[in-house]
C-alpha cells in the first residue's frame, strides 16, 4: 500500500485540522464558546450536525487514497503497486463495486432490467430478463425474494436498535461520569431537556440513522439496494462516492476564497480611500460577469489546458482531482465578492466604534487594529456565510456538472449521476432509481446543512440576540 | 440627482473594460489559439495546415495586441484584441463556429427567453411576497414555524429535481402539456406553463424566507409600535406601514435582475427545449464554441451593470430619503 | 379631588427571556386623575416603560400581563377584546416615545401619518382631515404647517419630529397621554420647548399625562404626582411637593444625593452600592435591601407593604412604619468657591483651532462647501485642572476633543502640548507623545472590544507605545490599574460583556490611565449611565485627579456635572466658544444670552430659575447664519449682530465672552478682531 495524497485530500485534512484547532481554541474562550453553546441547545442544529457528521465520515474515509499492493508479489521481491488509486472507502465497500452487473437493474431486483437473448440448455433460444450475476444470487426461488428482503430488513432493524442502545447507554454513562451524577439522573435530565446540549435530538437522530443504515447495509450484502446503472454499477456505491465530491466543493470553495474575501473586504472598509475604490472596482467587475458563464469559460479553458498537456496528469484520478480543485477555485472567485461586500460594510461600521478610536489614540498601527480589533469582530459573519454557502455550492455542483462544466465526467458526483440518468427518463418502465438516489442523498445533505446554518446564524448573529436583549432589558 | 446618475453611468465604463480584459485574458492568453485549434480539431488529425486554416477561419491568426506587419492604425486594429474584444463595445459579436451571426441569433433568441423569464419573475415575486406576508402575519405561531420548515425543505431541493419531477409527473404521467418544445406566438403558452410553474416553485423557498426576514425586521421597528399605538388594526399596520418600508429592499433587490432576464434561464430552457439565449449558451458550451460564450459573457455583464444602474434609479423612486437628497 | 381616570392594580408583567422568565413588573399600583401629570421615575431596567406598554397593551411578543387590572374610567382594559382595545389606543390613550427619529414611519408624509389617526378615530377624511392636521401642527408649534404636511420625517429636525409625534397623539383627542422619556433624545433647549408644549396642551385640553422619565429635574418641572419605581415595583408615591420636600424611601433619597451639582463640590457624591437585582427570581424581602445602608433583619425576610406618611404619600419601607424620615438635605450650601487663576504655564494650549469637513457633490465630487464643525476655538488647560466644554449636540465639542488628540487632523490652528506642537508631528514622533493624552468615551458598550480580555485591553496601549516592562511588572501594573479604578484584580481575565455599564466605564478609564497620561479628554463619560452610577464615575474621576494631578477636558451637555467637577467652563455654540470663565463666573453669573438660555432650560429640582425660552433649533454648520451665529435665536438681538461676529471681550482675568452686549469689537473677514 502506497499513499497517494491527492490535492483535495491534503486540503480536506488540512481543513479538518483547522477545525479541530479552532474547536480547541474556542473551547477555552468563553466569548467564542458561548454562541456554540447556543447552537448545541438547538434541537434542529444538533440533529443536523449528526447527519452532517455521518456524511463527513463517508467523505473522510473517501479522502485517503493509495495504490493498493498487487497480489501475487513474491516474497523478497520489491512490492508492486497497482496503478489505480483507491480510497479507504473503496476498500470498505469492495462488495459493492466489485459486483458489477451488465446493465440496468431496479432496486432489490434479482433480474435484469432489459431482455437478453438466452440460450437454454436444450439449444433453444429465448428472450427473457436474465437473473442478475450478483443481485439476489443467494435466493434460489424467486418467490422467496420478498420474504428474504423483509427478514433481512427486520434483522437489520433489530441490529440497528441494539447498536443504538449500546451506544446510547455508553454515552449516557460517560456523560454521567463527567458530570458526576448517577446514570439515572443523567438520563432523566436528558429526557427532560435539562442538559446544556440537546442530547435528545442527537439520540433520536442517531436512532433514525441506525434504523436506516443497518438494514440497508445488510441488504446491500445480497442485493443492489438502489439498483444498478447503465453499465451495471451499484447505484448505492456511486451515491456514496458522490458524497465526497459534494463535501469538497461545499467546503474547499469557501476555504479557498476566504483569505481574499476577508482581507480585501476588511481592507476596503477600514482603509477607505483609493484602496476601497480599487477593491470595490475589482469585485464589481468580477460580479458583473454572469457566474455560470465565467465558470463555463474558465472550465472550458482548463479542459483545453489539460488536453494539451496530458503528460502532467499521470492518472485519471489525479486529473479529475485537479479539475475538481480548479472548479473549487473558480467557484471561489465567483462567490467571494458577496462576503467581501458584507465585510467591507461591517468594517466601515467598526472603524467608527469607540474601541477602535481608543486604539488609534494609543497610536496602534493599522495592521494591528485590523488583526486585533476588526478581524475577531467580523468572524461571526465569516462563519455564518461559510455555513450558508455550503448548501448553495452543493446544489450548484449538480447544475454545473449537468451543463458539462462541473467536475470531470469520470468523477462520481451527484451532478454526473443525474446527468447520466436523465436520458433514461424516456424509457418505459422508467429508470427512476439513479435519480431518486442522487436527489435523495443530496436533499438530506443540503437540508441538514441548511438547518445547521440556521442554527449557527441564530446563535451568532448579534441582531437576533440584540432583539432578545432589548426585550429583556426593556423597561 | 442627474449628476449622480451620470456618475453611475461613467462608473460603468471602467467596469466594462475590466470585464473585457478578463474575458480576453481567459480566452486568448491562458490558452493560445493553437491549443484551442488542437482541441477543436481533435488530437489525431492535427496538421499544422489544418490548425492554420482553423485559426484563419475565425480570425485567430492575427497577433494578440500589436500587429508589427501592418501600418498606421491597423497596427492596433488588425489584432485579436481589437477584433475580438474592442468590437464587443459596439455589440459586434462576429460569427459563431457554425458561421451564423451571433448578434442575429441573440436578437431572435431573446424573445423566447423573455417569454419564459418575465412570467417567472413577476409571478415569483408576487407569490413570494404573499407567502412571506402571510408568515409575517402569523409570526411566532405554528403556521409560521411550519411555513419556514416548508421553505427550508423547498430550498434544499435541487432545481434539477423540480424540472425532472415536473416533466415526469405533468407531462409524462398526466400528459397535460408537452414535455418540451416551443412554438412562436400564442401557441407558446402550452409549452411555457410547466417551465414557469417549475421556475416559480424553485424560487419559493429561498425567496419567501428572505422576504419574511425583511418583514420581521421591519415589524420590530419603532414606527410600527407608533402605528399600533394609534389604534390601527394589525392588517393596516402590515400593509400600509410594514409593506411600504419592506418594499424598498425587496424592490431594489428585484430590480437588479430585470435586465438579466434577457439572458434567460440556462437549465430550464435546455430541459424544456425552449430556443432562448439560455439554451444557446448551453449548446455553445457543449460545442465548445468560444465565440458565443465570449459574446454572452460580455452581454451578461452589460445587462448586470444596467441592473445596478436601475437599482440606483429605483432607490430614488421608492425611497423619499434618497429622492430628496 | 376628582375620580381616577386610570387605575392600575397589582399589575404583573412577565417577559420571556433567554435566561428564563423576567418578572418585569411585580405588582404595580397607580392612580391618575384627569388633568394631572403623573411621573414615574427610576433608573433603567426598573420597569417604567413596561408599565406604559402594559397599560396600552403594546407589549413585545415575549411579554404578557399575568395578573392585575388596568381600568380606564369604568372600562377594564385587560378584559377588552383586541378590536375594542384598538378603539382605546389613539382615541383615549395616546403615546409618544423616546426616539422621535425612529418612531415615525420614514416613507409616509407627516400629513398621512396624522390623517390616519383622524380617519380612524374622528372619522375625518380628505380636505377636512387635512385642515385638521394643519391645525394640529399649528397647535404643537410647527410653522408653515401646510408645507410640513407634505414633508417626510427625515426632512424634519429631531425636535420637530417629537412635535409631530405629539400632534399625532393629540389627533385622537385622548384622555391620557403616555409620554415615555419624551425628551431624553433631545437637547436641553429643545427639551424645554417640548416640555412647555406638553404643559400648555395639558392646560388647554385637560388630558392626563403619564410621564416616564429618569430625570428628577423634569419631574420637579412637570409632575403633580410622583411615583418611584425600583426593580419592577413602585416603592414610593407622593405629590410633587411632598416628594421633593421629604422623599421617604431610602432609594429615593439616594437618587437625590447622587445628583451632582455645586452644593456637593469638593465632596464625594453619594452612591448606591451594587446593582439592581435580576428579576428572574422571586423576592423574599425588600428588593432594595441588598443595596440599602439602613437595611435590618426584617428587610431581608419580609416584603414591606405600603406605609402612609401623609395623605397621598405612601412608601414601601419597613423603616418608615415607625417613623418618617426628615426633610431632604438643605439646598445648595454655598456657591462654588472661586478659584484663583492657577499659576504656571498651560499644559495644553489650543490656538484658533479649525476643523472643516469638505462636502463633495456633483459629477466629479468637487468640494462645494465646508462643514465648519470647529471654527476657531482657543483654550488652554493647566496641569491638574478641569476644563468643561459645554454645548448642545452638533456644536462641535466632540470634534474639538478628537482633533486635540490628532484623531482628526485639524484644518488650521495650533495645538501645543507641553510646548510641543502636535499638529506638525507625524508617524512615530506623534506616537511617542500619545502616552501623554488619552480619551474616555461616552458609550461604555462600544468603547471596549468585546473579544479581548480586560488584561489585554489594559496592556494594548502600553505595548503600542512601547512602554512594556517585564511580564511580572506588567502583571503588577494591571492589578494596580484595576485597583485604582476600584475593580477587583480578578477582573483581568474576564471579558467586557461580564461587566455592567459603570464597571465598563471604569475599565475604559483604567485603559487610559495605563500609559500614565497627563491629560484625559472625557467625552460625555457619564451621559449613558444612570444617575447613581454616574455618581460613582464622577467620584472616581475626581479622586484620580487629586491623586495623580491629571488634567481633564470634560466634554458634556450636563451642567450639573460641570458645576460639580470643573474648574473652568467653555460654552460652545456652532463651532465657536461663546463664553469662557471659571465655573462660578459662567454658571452663577452668565453673560452670553446663549449661556443664559442654556442654564434656564435645564429643569432642576430646586426650580425657581428665571425662564428664557429659545426659539428654533441649532442651525446647520454648513451655512451658519451671517454675523453672530446665535442671532436668529437670541432674545437680545441687535442690528449689528446680523452683520459681524463679535470678537472676544475680556470681562475679568478669567472670564471672556463673545457678544456685542459687552463689547464692540468684531471679527473682520479674516477673523481678526477689530
Amino acid at each position: 500500500m502506497k499513499l497517494v495524497p491527492l490535492w483535495t485530500d491534503v486540503l480536506v485534512w488540512l481543513l479538518v485540522a483547522v477545525l479541530a484547532g479552532y474547536a480547541w481554541y474556542a473551547h477555552r474562550r468563553p466569548h467564542l464558546a458561548a454562541p456554540w453553546r447556543r447552537v448545541s441547545r438547538s434541537n434542529a442544529g444538533m440533529a443536523s450536525l449528526v447527519v452532517i457528521g455521518l456524511f463527513a465520515a463517508v467523505g473522510l474515509t473517501d479522502s485517503i487514497h493509495y495504490h493498493p499492493l498487487l497480489p501475487g508479489t513474491q516474497a523478497g521481491a520489491p512490492p508492486v503497486y497497482s496503478v489505480e488509486a483507491r480510497s479507504l472507502l473503496d476498500d470498505l465497500l469492495t462488495p459493492l463495486w466489485s459486483r458489477s452487473e451488465k446493465t440496468y437493474s431496479a432496486p432489490l431486483a434479482i433480474r435484469s432490467y432489459s431482455r437478453e437473448t438466452v440460450e437454454l440448455p436444450g439449444g433453444e433460444v429465448r428472450r427473457e430478463f436474465p437473473r442478475l450475476r450478483y443481485g439476489g444470487r443467494h435466493v434460489a426461488d424467486e418467490r422467496e425474494r420478498d420474504r428474504d428482503v423483509v427478514l433481512t430488513v427486520l434483522q437489520g432493524l433489530a441490529w440497528g436498535a441494539m447498536a443504538w442502545a449500546t451506544l446510547a447507554a455508553v454515552w449516557v454513562t460517560v456523560l454521567a461520569r463527567l458530570r458526576r451524577v448517577t446514570v439515572q439522573t443523567m438520563a432523566r435530565r436528558i429526557l427532560r431537556r435539562e442538559t446544556q446540549v440537546a442530547w435528545i435530538a442527537v439520540f433520536v437522530t442517531l436512532l433514525v440513522a441506525a434504523l436506516i443504515v443497518t438494514p440497508v447495509a445488510l441488504l446491500a450484502g445480497g442485493y443492489h439496494v438502489f439498483g444498478t446503472d447503465k453499465v451495471g454499477q451499484d447505484v448505492l456505491y456511486l451515491a456514496l462516492k458522490s458524497v465526497r465530491t459534494a463535501l469538497v466543493i461545499g467546503t474547499l470553495t469557501t476555504l479557498i476564497m476566504l483569505p481574499f474575501a476577508v482581507l480585501l473586504g476588511i481592507a476596503a472598509g477600514y482603509l477607505r480611500g483609493w484602496v476601497d475604490d480599487v477593491i470595490q472596482y475589482v469585485y464589481t467587475t468580477l460580479n458583473s460577469i454572469p457566474g455560470v458563464l465565467l465558470i463555463a469559460a474558465a472550465v472550458l479553458m482548463m479542459q483545453v489546458y489539460i488536453d494539451s498537456h496530458p503528460e502532467r496528469f499521470p492518472t485519471a484520478v489525479e486529473r479529475a482531482d485537479l479539475r475538481l480543485l480548479f472548479l473549487c477555485m473558480i467557484l471561489g472567485v465567483t462567490t467571494w465578492t458577496g462576503l467581501a461586500r458584507l465585510l467591507r460594510g461591517e468594517a466601515l461600521k467598526l472603524r467608527e466604534l469607540e474601541y477602535i478610536q481608543a486604539a488609534r489614540a494609543f497610536g496602534v498601527r493599522d495592521t494591528r487594529i485590523i488583526t486585533r480589533h476588526i478581524l475577531p469582530n467580523v468572524m461571526h459573519i465569516v462563519l455564518i456565510s461559510l455555513v450558508m454557502d455550503f448548501s448553495f455550492l452543493v446544489l450548484t455542483e449538480a447544475v454545473l456538472s449537468y451543463i458539462g462544466v462541473g467536475v470531470d465526467p469520470t468523477m462520481n458526483s451527484f451532478g454526473t449521476l443525474i446527468n447520466n440518468a436523465r436520458l433514461e427518463m424516456a424509457r418505459d418502465p422508467i429508470v427512476w432509481w439513479t435519480l431518486a438516489a442522487a436527489f435523495g442523498f443530496m436533499f438530506v445533505l443540503v437540508l441538514s446543512a441548511n438547518l445547521f446554518a440556521d442554527a449557527v446564524r441564530d446563535a451568532f448573529d448579534p441582531r437576533v440576540r440584540v432583539g432578545q436583549a432589548a426585550a429583556e432589558g426593556a423597561g | 440627482m442627474i449628476a449622480y446618475i451620470t456618475r453611475r453611468f461613467l462608473y460603468a465604463i471602467p467596469i466594462l473594460i475590466g470585464v473585457n480584459v478578463i474575458t480576453f485574458a481567459l480566452f486568448f492568453v491562458v490558452n493560445t489559439p493553437e491549443d484551442m485549434a488542437n482541441l477543436a480539431l481533435g488530437a489525431k488529425r492535427v496538421t499544422p495546415e489544418a490548425v492554420e486554416r482553423w485559426k484563419a477561419e475565425r480570425g485567430y491568426d492575427k497577433p494578440l495586441f500589436v500587429n508589427a506587419e501592418a501600418d498606421g492604425a491597423a497596427r492596433l486594429t488588425d489584432t485579436i484584441f481589437f477584433q475580438k474584444s474592442i468590437r464587443l463595445f459596439v455589440f459586434d459579436f462576429g460569427n459563431a463556429d457554425d458561421g451564423r451571426n451571433i448578434g442575429h441569433e441573440i436578437r431572435t433568441r431573446m424573445w423566447p427567453s423573455l417569454a419564459l423569464a418575465i412570467p417567472v419573475f413577476l409571478i415569483g415575486l408576487a407569490v413570494n411576497i404573499t407567502f412571506a406576508l402571510m408568515l409575517a402575519f402569523f409570526r411566532a405561531t405554528y403556521i409560521d414555524f411550519w411555513g419556514v420548515v416548508v421553505c427550508v425543505a423547498m430550498m434544499s431541493i435541487s432545481t434539477l429535481f423540480y424540472i425532472i419531477g415536473g416533466q415526469y409527473l405533468v407531462s409524462k404521467t398526466w400528459s397535460l402539456v408537452p414535455i418540451s418544445g416551443y412554438a412562436p406566438g400564442i401557441d407558446a403558452a402550452k409549452f411555457l406553463i410547466l417551465p414557469v410553474v417549475v421556475g416559480v416553485a424553485g424560487g419559493i423557498g429561498s425567496g419567501s424566507r428572505w422576504y419574511r426576514t425583511i418583514f420581521l425586521e421591519e415589524i420590530n421597528r419603532d414606527y410600527v409600535r407608533t402605528a399600533r399605538a394609534k389604534g390601527l388594526s394589525e392588517l393596516t399596520v402590515l400593509f400600509r406601514h410594514v409593506l411600504k418600508n419592506a418594499m424598498i429592499p425587496i424592490l431594489t433587490g428585484a430590480v437588479v435582475v430585470i435586465p438579466t432576464l434577457f439572458m434567460g434561464s440556462l437549465i430550464t430552457e435546455s430541459f424544456f427545449g425552449i430556443p432562448g439565449l439560455g439554451s444557446y449558451v448551453i449548446d455553445a458550451i457543449q460545442a465548445q464554441d468560444f465565440a458565443v460564450v465570449r459574446s454572452m459573457v460580455f452581454l451578461g455583464s452589460v445587462l448586470y451593470i444596467l441592473g445596478l444602474l436601475l437599482t440606483d434609479l429605483s432607490y430614488t423612486l421608492v425611497d423619499p430619503r434618497v429622492r430628496f437628497e | 379631588m376628582t375620580e381616577a381616570l386610570l387605575k392600575v392594580d397589582g399589575l404583573r408583567t412577565w417577559l420571556e427571556g433567554s435566561a428564563g422568565v423576567v418578572r418585569a413588573l411585580d405588582g404595580v399600583d397607580l392612580e391618575i386623575r384627569r388633568g394631572e401629570t403623573f411621573a414615574i421615575v427610576g433608573e433603567s431596567g426598573c420597569g417604567k416603560s413596561i408599565t406604559a406598554l402594559s397599560v396600552a397593551r403594546l407589549l413585545p411578543e415575549t411579554g404578557r400581563v399575568v395578573d392585575g387590572s388596568v381600568r380606564l374610567g369604568d372600562m377594564d382594559l385587560l378584559a377588552l377584546p383586541e378590536a375594542a382595545m384598538r378603539n382605546v389606543r389613539g382615541e383615549r390613550i395616546a403615546m409618544i416615545f423616546q426616539e422621535p427619529a425612529t418612531s415615525l414611519n420614514p416613507v409616509l408624509t407627516v400629513g398621512m401619518q396624522i390623517g390616519e389617526v383622524l380617519e380612524r378615530h374622528i372619522g375625518l377624511r380628505g380636505a377636512a382631515a387635512r385642515r385638521r392636521a394643519g391645525e394640529l401642527l399649528d397647535a404643537v408649534g410647527i410653522a408653515e404647517s401646510a408645507r410640513r404636511l407634505d414633508e417626510y420625517p427625515f426632512q424634519l429636525s429631531g425636535g420637530m419630529k417629537q412635535r409631530v409625534m405629539i400632534a399625532l397623539a393629540l389627533a385622537g383627542e385622548p384622555d391620557l397621554l403616555i409620554a415615555d422619556e419624551p425628551t431624553t433624545a433631545l437637547d436641553v433647549t429643545i427639551q424645554a420647548q417640548v416640555l412647555d408644549l406638553l404643559r400648555d396642551l395639558q392646560a388647554r385640553t385637560g388630558m392626563a399625562i403619564l410621564l416616564i422619565t429618569h430625570d428628577l429635574g423634569i419631574v420637579a418641572d412637570m409632575a403633580h404626582q410622583v411615583a418611584v419605581m425600583y426593580a419592577g415595583q413602585i416603592v414610593e408615591v407622593a405629590t410633587r411637593d411632598a416628594f421633593f420636600a421629604s422623599a421617604q424611601h431610602p432609594y429615593s433619597r439616594k437618587l437625590f444625593a447622587a445628583l451632582p451639582g455645586g452644593r456637593h463640590r469638593g465632596a464625594a457624591l453619594a452612591v448606591i452600592p451594587g446593582q439592581v437585582p435580576p428579576l428572574t427570581g422571586e423576592f423574599r424581602g425588600c428588593r432594595f435591601a441588598g443595596r440599602c445602608e439602613h437595611a435590618f433583619e426584617r428587610c431581608r425576610t419580609e416584603e414591606p407593604g405600603w406605609t402612609a406618611i401623609s395623605d397621598g404619600h405612601r412608601v414601601r419601607c419597613h423603616l418608615r412604619e415607625t417613623e418618617p424620615a426628615g426633610p431632604l438635605g438643605e439646598g445648595r450650601s454655598a456657591t462654588s468657591q472661586a478659584l484663583a487663576p492657577a499659576a504656571g504655564a498651560a499644559l495644553l494650549d489650543v490656538q484658533d483651532l479649525k476643523v472643516h469637513f469638505p462636502i463633495r457633490r456633483g459629477l466629479l465630487k468637487r468640494t462645494v462647501g465646508l462643514v465648519r464643525a470647529v471654527d476657531g476655538v482657543s483654550l488652554e488647560i493647566r496641569a491638574g485642572r478641569t476644563l468643561a466644554l459645554v454645548g448642545e449636540s452638533g456644536c462641535g465639542k466632540t470634534t474639538v476633543g478628537k482633533s486635540l488628540l490628532q484623531l482628526i487632523r485639524p484644518t488650521e490652528g495650533n495645538v501645543t502640548f507641553d510646548g510641543i506642537e502636535l499638529t506638525e508631528l507625524q508617524g512615530n514622533a506623534l506616537r511617542r507623545r500619545r502616552s501623554d493624552f488619552q480619551i474616555v468615551f461616552q458609550d461604555p458598550y462600544a468603547s471596549l472590544n468585546p473579544r479581548m480580555r480586560v488584561a489585554d485591553i489594559l496592556a494594548e496601549g502600553r505595548s503600542a507605545l512601547g512602554v512594556l516592562g517585564t511580564p511580572e511588572q506588567e502583571s503588577r501594573r494591571i492589578d494596580e490599574l484595576l485597583n485604582q479604578v476600584g475593580l477587583d484584580p480578578s477582573a483581568r481575565d474576564r471579558y467586557p460583556h461580564e461587566f455592567s455599564g459603570g464597571q465598563r466605564q471604569r475599565i475604559a478609564i483604567a485603559r487610559a490611565l495605563a500609559v500614565n497620561p497627563r491629560l484625559i479628554v472625557c467625552d460625555e463619560p457619564t451621559s449613558a449611565l444612570d444617575v447613581s452610577v454616574q455618581a460613582q464615575i464622577l467620584n472616581l474621576l475626581l479622586r484620580l485627579q487629586q491623586e495623580m494631578g491629571l488634567a481633564y477636558l470634560f466634554i458634556t451637555h450636563n451642567l450639573a456635572v460641570v458645576e460639580y467637577l470643573a474648574d473652568e467652563v467653555a460654552v460652545m455654540y456652532l463651532g465657536r466658544i461663546v463664553e469662557h470663565g471659571t465655573v462660578a463666573e459662567v454658571l452663577d453669573a452668565p453673560r452670553h444670552p446663549y449661556t443664559h438660555a442654556l442654564l434656564s432650560a435645564i429643569p432642576t429640582i430646586e426650580g425657581g430659575r428665571e425662564r428664557i425660552r429659545l426659539q428654533g433649533e441649532l442651525p446647520s454648520p454648513v451655512s451658519p447664519p451671517v454675523g453672530c451665529h446665535f442671532h436668529p435665536r437670541c432674545p437680545d438681538v441687535q442690528a449689528r449682530c446680523r452683520a459681524a461676529y463679535p470678537a472676544r471681550t475680556q470681562l475679568s482675568a478669567t472670564h471672556s465672552v463673545r457678544c456685542f452686549l459687552f463689547g464692540d469689537a468684531y471679527e473682520d473677514e479674516e477673523g481678526r478682531a477689530t
